[in-house]
């Protein structure tokens, strides 16, 4: 055989198998265009339904994803950013030419349950369709019910922003065979109503795990670190499992409070990505920010007996003892001057500062969002009562950073510092300067 | 320093010292004449049998009490209103130059001083062109004609060939005599005369345009402006460390670790009133909040629960009022009935500065400095507390932060005065916290109103019946017991009695009677004596509530006539100006091509004669709801407004731009919040306000030129058709009714539905 | 400890947890920063620090060693205005005038940084500083016409620095 036949064959085999695989791939990949419909009229839905719908959309933040800054509710465009690029929300008002309008219920559903729009093309994954998979039937029919009685606004979707080749969505399919798993929620019967309630609506509709999940380098949840600490938006959401690092433990009714408030006086006030959380959780049935309370506790444990002896010292204190000056470390010179007039004052939360030793930005895995809310504070936005406070970038150095860290760490946490905090310390300075 | 309250930007001014020590040929002989503190209404007080004289030259009736010409010929205006950033400085140069017949930059003008200007009350109510402006209009043009008058004798001329410019008297042959050659020291001390030669509106060269203000370029560049502003040599820094709740009583205190802290000169303990006073600002601040520690307080819950507010309020005895009351005059058969139930949450001035007052006590004298807006009420308050004669007494006012009422500043005076006359020779200020102006100031009251009217069969309003609940709107000086200090002494002055403000102008009843003519009608004001929580005068009293039912409820009587609100309310109108700036303001704004409301956007229209005494003001705006959020985003706002003759047109501009902006405030977003014991509307996190997010895209206003027509105040007059057309404009967005203050975006939410 | 305010360096002789507007107000004598909370919760003490908008009222003065401070005294005076102060002025914006310095530095450092700023981008600024009188229109107005002023060279010339 001569090397050229030889080649040859081999040539053609390689051509045969690619095609077949290809072939094979692209059946997968490829999915039907569902016909147009007219978009229904609110008179099409029960009103019953629709209310449903809005505590369903309440709990899965879909306004929080699909509104832009200064942009109509729902009309999508907001920008989402990811470590592989910039991804725009799309347009889920019922517009016909650039929201819904036109999608049939059945093409909703395959949207929610299996990451493919109404022309057959695959969603990327920032539209947690790895979690609506598991809704049941007539929440995703309430869900629809809701956003189509919404009114009209035509804004085009905004392109993505996505470097090759991951602009190229076929690859899609790839991500999906690798990584997701198409099906229902299923009962655990080894747990209770309340308990399978709150799994349902953690796991799916509300996609805690979409932020708190760790996820691999190709961006999907590491399953095995379920709960465990991710990120969002460049904040680091904190593990809500047995790693959880608060000073006090969760417990059901504290987490439910702070779910359904935003703020609990033992942990603190949400902020960052979990400020619409728990906006949207106002409109939600209390039962179910119970049971999600009761979920999540379940995944926590039982806290060792060290940290609940601890907390109880913490929460049985008014403020933080004061401390004597220490006028050669700089840290604590600034927390006197800069921070403990508020986070000292004993006013309770949310507009209160808090005693920085319950703080979970403190004592937590990660000083990600400490930096975030020494430098930015809390800003003023709007006109309803929220807690403010001024953010400290442009006037703290990253030495001045560093030693205020430290000793924010080893006074209130009793804890040395984080690993790399001077890295995060100079990325943080870094994004401030170019905000 | 230049004399403290001049304007930085008056080059030429002349100083208070100067004025105090009679420089030149000024002449200080005039007397004040004492009149009792005029009530909320500001205004002037007549004397029985005296001749009734313009404005407030009835409170001092001698020409040179307003207006002094020095040997050089330079002007000085005084008066007893005070600058409250409403421009009422420069309104009242413009009015005297005019008349006086002098270049604007060559007059000074002296304000608000118990030394020096007449005693016009309080600067409120939208009084101060009306009362002041009046008197300095009449009082220049008689100076000027006493001054031709002087220079004919001099020149042997009939009077009526001289005319006066640029401050210098001029014969038909070109002779001059300047004011300065005329001038004499009892020239202008003489009565004034009920009627002057005012000049035609025609040829006034200062008057009816816009002047530059003249207090702003020293505001925008660092001037020395606010009694925040004031440092005097030996100044010490005070901080009262108040109790945490009304009627809260001092415990026990631990001076001891505080007295050692740096700076600290004095801890003052007075009964429950507590302060410390230290060398440097921030060695009082520190110093205040390690007292605060160390100072435990007895509480009790006395504040009625916030969630039954209207029903605990509507609880209370009532002294009722039946301020109007028309008879039916032809019989109609009534066809349609409505009726609804408006309410209000108290207010908070929430003034950006906190209030500040500078007090120092010399060889037995009092010298307060205060952005006061009564400074002889305030003195009487002041030396009732401190047991001294008035006249010991020397109150100065010097501009603060915006009050829109009364605030904190009275109080902060107070404060000041006490501990300055344990502290004596040093001057003291009395900086008050963020925390404490919101906790302790005197809030607008909440109210309740409501209405009931017919409709005929042709659709007109038969028959009106409307009532208003509400606290007193002044809870003012005058006397001791008004200030906290004086409440919190240990020879505690009891807080005085409550009264109603009286008709026309009223106080809760403010605005309460329509201007709308109607075939029978009944309008009740039911006075509350009783006060769950500190309240007193805010900008407009009752009038932004009464004009927000009586213009709500006009639309809601519109729509069950199926008539267009802007019609409807001229059907109604007889008074020619109304109807005047009601056209003007539905004309400028498109009102009759609007886009139809619905979908979450609307139009709205508001209309109101403030006091229907003072000056006439037609609101239409439009807006969106964002349905999802319930969140409120006003597109354009036109207003009309008449103030008779105008003065500075810019000047009125600016306040009604402002006050349509702080009504916007007022009516979506604020209420004061408490608990049973506490106010918890401390700081901006929890009395959130208007941010620029919010403001709207454009405002208009239009002026309704009234040359020769009396000053109308317009300063309130825009707060009350501001709201009501907001609500107005949010019910034909969303096509439901609000009527509970303030129309936040969770109610409008909640009225929507999903 | 020292403090360059306004092109000038001031030594102090403040306690240096002293947030920075006692030490302006009161040891360098200068108004315009006003005291408004002292809880960063309203922009009346806004000053520019290495041409950041930054509110004095709550930041020690230990954090400015080094650091180019200015107020509105820095960017011009009464018989010398700066466009900023120009703007201000002609479109005759303020009532009160309380919150105007405030305004004016947050603005300023904002037209620093971009002096084509848009509309939607000056109210996002102004977002963190509040009015009582409702001067919001002309405010924005004022920042506009500033951002015009500073682009024109006869008026832009000088930013003050004038100390």
């Amino acid at each position: 055989m001569s090397f050229a036949s030889r080649f040859a064959r081999i040539t053609v085999g390689v051509i045969v198998t690619l095609a077949v695989v290809s072939a094979l791939f692209f059946a997968f990949a490829w999915h039907s265009s569902i016909d147009p419909v007219e978009p229904p009229t609110a008179s099409a839905f029960d009103h019953a339904v629709v209310l449903r719908g809005a505590q369903l959309a309440a709990l899965g933040e879909c306004v929080t994803c699909h509104t832009a800054a200064d942009g109509r509710v729902f009309a999508g465009g907001r920008a989402i950013p990811t470590p592989f690029g910039t991804i725009y929300s799309t347009n889920i008002t019922p517009d016909p030419l650039t929201g819904i309008g036109q999608w049939s219920l059945a093409a909703f559903e395959r949207a929610m349950r299996a990451g493919v729009d109404r022309k057959g093309r695959d969603l990327y994954p920032a539209f947690p369709y790895d979690h609506f998979t598991l809704l049941r039937d007539e929440d995703v029919k309430s869900l629809y019910a809701y956003l189509m009685t919404r009114q009209p606004v035509r804004v085009p979707a905004h392109p993505n922003e996505l470097d090759f080749p991951l602009n190229f969505r076929p690859l899609l399919a790839g991500w999906k065979l690798l990584f997701f798993r198409q099906g229902r929620y299923r009962q655990d019967r080894s747990h209770d109503e309340t308990w399978n309630r709150g799994a349902y609506l953690a796991e799916g509709l509300a996609h805690c795990g979409a932020c708190h999940t760790p996820r691999n380098l190709l961006g999907a949840e590491k399953k095995d670190q379920h709960f465990g600490g991710g990120e969002s938006e460049n904040w680091h959401a904190y593990a809500i499992n047995s790693a959880s690092q608060s000073p006090v433990p969760w417990e059901a009714n504290t987490l439910q409070f702070y779910l359904r408030n935003g703020w609990h006086a033992l942990h603190g006030v949400a902020r960052g990505p979990m400020t619409p959380v728990v906006e949207n959780m106002a409109g939600v049935p209390e039962t179910d920010v119970q049971a999600m309370a009761a979920y999540v506790i379940s995944l926590m444990g039982q806290p060792t007996p060290e940290r609940v002896r601890h907390a109880e010292g913490l929460a049985t204190r008014k403020v933080a003892p004061p401390v004597a000056a220490q006028p050669d470390n700089v840290g604590a010179t600034l927390y006197t001057a800069a921070c403990a007039v508020c986070h000292e004052s004993g006013r309770p939360l949310p507009f209160g500062g808090i005693d920085l030793a319950l703080s979970i930005g403190v004592s937590g895995e990660d000083p990600t969002n400490l930096l975030h809310v020494v430098l930015e504070g809390l800003p003023a936005a709007g006109e309803a009562p929220m807690p403010i406070m001024p953010g400290f970038a442009h006037t703290l150095s990253d030495p001045q950073l560093l030693a205020l860290l430290t000793y924010l760490r080893s006074r209130f946490a009793a804890k040395p510092l984080w690993s790399d905090t001077e890295t995060a310390i100079r990325h943080a300075q870094e994004a401030e300067r170019r905000r | 320093m230049t004399a403290v309250g001049a304007d930085t930007s008056v080059r030429r001014s002349v100083s208070r010292r100067a004025v105090l020590q009679g420089t030149g040929a000024l002449i200080v002989t005039f007397t004040i004449f004492p009149v009792a503190s005029s009530q909320e209404t500001g205004g002037a007080k007549t004397s029985a049998g005296a001749p009734k004289l313009p404005g407030s030259l009835t409170n001092a009736p001698f020409l040179d009490a307003w207006i002094r010409i020095d040997a050089d010929g330079s002007a000085t205006a005084f008066t007893g209103k005070a600058e409250l950033g409403q421009g009422i400085k420069t309104a009242l140069l413009q009015v005297t130059a005019e008349e006086l017949e002098v270049p604007l930059n060559h007059l000074t003008l002296i304000t608000a001083d118990t030394a020096l200007t007449a005693d016009e009350g309080y600067t409120a109510g939208s009084h101060s062109t009306q009362d002041s402006g009046t008197a300095l209009r009449n009082a220049a043009a008689q100076a000027r004609e006493i001054l031709i008058g002087e220079a004919a004798r001099r020149m042997n001329l009939p009077a009526d060939q001289l005319k006066a410019a640029n401050g210098t008297v001029i014969a038909p042959n070109g002779a001059r005599l300047s004011y300065a050659d005329l001038v004499s020291p009892t020239l202008l001390h003489v009565q004034a005369q009920p009627n002057s030669k005012l000049k035609d509106p025609d040829s006034f060269r200062i008057m009816n345009r816009s002047q530059p203000r003249v207090d702003i370029p020293g505001k925008v560049t660092g001037g020395s402006v606010y009694v925040q502003d004031m440092r005097l040599p030996g100044m010490l820094h005070a901080r009262v460390v108040r109790p945490p709740s009304y009627g809260a009583q001092l415990a026990t205190v631990d001076t001891g670790a505080v007295e050692r802290m740096p700076g600290v000169v004095r801890i003052v303990r007075d009964g429950n009133f507590l302060a410390v006073v230290a060398e440097r600002e921030y060695q009082a601040i520190k110093a205040m909040r390690s007292l605060a520690v160390a100072t435990q307080w007895r509480e009790r819950p006395a504040l009625p629960k916030q969630a039954d507010l209207a029903a605990t309020l509507l609880s209370l005895p009532v002294e009722d009022f039946t301020i109007f009351e028309k008879p039916v005059s032809t019989s109609t058969a009534a066809a349609t009935a409505v009726e609804a139930t408006y309410t209000r949450p108290y207010l908070a001035h929430a003034s950006v500065g906190p209030s500040c007052a500078i007090a120092q006590l010399q060889d037995g004298s009092l010298t307060v400095w205060t952005h006061t807006q009564g400074v002889y009420p305030d003195r009487q308050a002041i030396a009732a507390m401190l047991g001294l004669a008035p006249e010991k007494v020397h109150c100065i006012h010097v501009e603060g932060s915006g009050c829109y009422g009364h605030n904190g500043a009275d109080d902060a005076a107070g404060d000041a005065a006490l501990i300055a006359s344990q502290v004596p020779g040093h001057p003291i200020r009395v900086q008050w916290m963020r925390e404490q102006e919101f906790a302790w100031e005197p809030f607008g009251p909440a109210m309740i109103t409501k209405a009931h009217a017919s409709l005929d069969s042709s659709g007109r309003i038969a028959d009106w019946d409307y009532g208003v609940w509400s606290n007193t709107h002044s809870t003012r000086p005058g006397p001791a017991g008004s200030l906290l200090a004086g409440q919190h002494m240990a020879r505690a002055f009891p807080p005085p009695p409550p009264k109603p403000l009286p008709q026309p102008e009223g106080g809760g009843d403010r605005n309460a009677i329509p201007l709308y003519e109607l075939p029978r009608a009944k309008v009740v004001h039911h006075f509350i004596p009783s006060m769950p929580i500190r309240v007193s005068a805010l900008r407009s009293l009752g009038a932004h509530m009464n004009v927000f039912s009586i213009e709500s409820f006009m639309d809601e009587l519109a729509l069950a006539a199926h008539s267009d609100p802007v019609a409807f309310r001229l059907e109604h109108l007889n008074d020619p100006r109304a109807r005047a700036v009601v056209t003007t303001a539905a004309d400028r704004f498109g009102w009759a091509a609007r886009q139809k409301g619905g979908n979450g956007r609307g139009c709205g229209f508001g209309f109101a004669r403030y006091k229907n005494l003072a000056a006439y003001c037609a609101i239409a705006l439009e807006l969106e709801v964002e349905r999802e959020t319930g969140r409120v985003r006003v597109q354009r706002i036109v207003a009309a407004v008449d103030t008779g003759q105008v003065v500075n047109p810019d000047g009125i501009r600016n306040q009604i731009e402002g006050g349509i902006l702080q009504s916007i405030s007022w009516t979506l977003y604020e209420s004061v919040s408490f608990d049973e014991t506490r106010i918890l509307c401390v700081d901006w996190s929890t009395y959130p306000i208007l941010r620029f997010d919010s403001v709207p895209n454009r405002v208009d206003v239009d002026l309704v030129d009234r040359p020769g027509q009396p000053f109308l105040g317009c300063g309130e007059a825009s707060q009350g058709p501001a709201s009501a057309a907001l609500a107005n404009a949010i019910a034909d967005a969303i096509g439901k009714r609000l009527r509970e203050l303030p129309l936040t975006a969770a109610r409008i939410k909640a009225a929507v539905g999903i | 400890m020292e403090l360059k305010v306004n092109g000038r360096i001031h030594s102090v002789a403040a306690a240096p947890d002293t947030p920075l507007l006692y030490v302006l107000r009161e040891d360098l004598q200068l108004n315009a920063a006003k005291y408004g909370c002292g809880l960063g919760q309203c922009g009346a003490c806004t000053v520019m620090v290495d041409g950041e908008a930054v509110l004095s009222c709550v930041v020690p003065i230990l954090l400015l060693q080094g650091k180019e401070i200015m107020t509105v005294e820095g960017l011009g005076s009464i018989d010398k205005p700066g466009p900023m102060q120009r703007a201000f002025i002609e479109e005759q914006a303020a009532q009160c005038g309380y919150c105007i310095p405030g305004m004016m530095m947050r603005a300023q450092a904002l037209l620093q940084k971009n002096p084509q700023t848009s509309d939607a981008e000056i109210r996002r600024q102004l977002e963190q500083n509040l009015c009582r009188c409702g001067t919001h229109m002309r405010i924005l107005r004022a920042v506009r016409r500033a951002a015009q002023l500073m682009q024109t060279p006869e008026t832009a010339v000088d930013t003050g620095r004038s100390t």
